[in-house]
């Protein structure tokens, strides 16, 4: 995988971090303001799930290509916890911390391509990417 | 570390634009400086300004909806304004629609909103 970024997700700082980083290789990548948005918040949302519940992990940052397509993919993964039932995390509201419920199920709706894999104890990835168009 | 918000007070109104990309630590101060604030003072109205906004994900998305809630149990209004196209896009994909918080296009028109609300600023 060319030019990956990694940020580690320790403290709370990282979250802003990370998503900085995502804007800008996602503007390199050639991105518009709207996805620009959608790229940060979607890398904001991911690393406040691993500082709020499996800190420390990391974000790692890639352009990528497939094909024609270029684009940028954020892969954010942790040794946490793990989650016990993924679909009731990907359910809107679901909560177990007071949150709004609204990350996961929100960050799929922000990208293109979405992945969760997680296994109680072991810790959880996700896998998004965004495609330019 | 915690980033500080400026907030102006205007008549009756505090005005409190947001400049820097605010971590979660920095949010939550501010919006208990503006209920400090609406206290302090006594104003009938805040205008919080996102103008300057690039992202607002679920936990700001939170703040900002919380400190309209809080403040109008207070007895003071909010009104968030300038929220970009981008932002607005992004808000409503997460699922986050602010449905009970005012809101107008920029800061001028907001102060007018305010002015409704307070009958007069
Ligand atoms: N990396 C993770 N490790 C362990 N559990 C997680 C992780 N990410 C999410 N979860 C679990 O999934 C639930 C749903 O996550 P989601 O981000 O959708 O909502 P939230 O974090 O509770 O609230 P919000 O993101 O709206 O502030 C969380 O409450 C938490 O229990
Ligand atoms: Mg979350």
């Amino acid at each position: 995988m060319p030019d990956s970024v990694v940020v580690p997700i320790v403290d709370e700082l990282d979250i802003v971090r990370a998503r900085q980083e995502g804007r800008q290789l996602a503007k390199e990548t050639g991105f518009g303001p709207v996805d620009l948005a959608r790229v940060a918040t979607a890398i904001s949302e991911l690393a406040r799930n691993i500082y709020n519940y499996a800190r420390p992990g990391e974000i790692e940052l890639a352009q990528i290509t497939r094909g024609p397509r270029s684009g940028l993919q954020v892969i954010a993964r942790d040794q946490g916890p793990g989650i016990r039932s993924i679909e009731e995390a990907m359910r809107d509201g679901y909560t177990t911390s007071g949150g709004l419920g609204a990350g996961l199920p929100g960050t799929r709706r922000l990208v293109d391509e979405f992945e969760i894999e997680s296994s109680e104890g072991r810790g959880t990835c996700v896998t998004i990417r965004k495609w330019l168009r | 570390m915690i980033q500080k918000i400026p907030v102006l007070k205007i008549g009756n109104a505090l005005i409190a634009s947001i400049q820097i990309e605010l971590n979660d630590e920095s949010a939550v101060q501010f919006k208990e400086d503006i209920l400090n604030q609406i206290k302090a003072t006594g104003a009938t109205g805040v205008v919080i300004d996102l103008t300057a906004v690039d992202t607002v994900d679920s936990f700001l998305g939170k703040i900002i909806r919380d400190a309209a809630l809080m403040a109008r149990l207070m007895g003071a209004s909010v009104v968030v304004t300038g929220i970009q196209p981008a932002v607005a896009i992004t808000l409503v994909e997460l699922g986050l629609e602010l449905e009970d918080v005012v809101t107008a296009l920029n800061l001028e028109k907001g102060l007018a909103r305010l002015a409704d609300l307070t009958g007069g600023v």
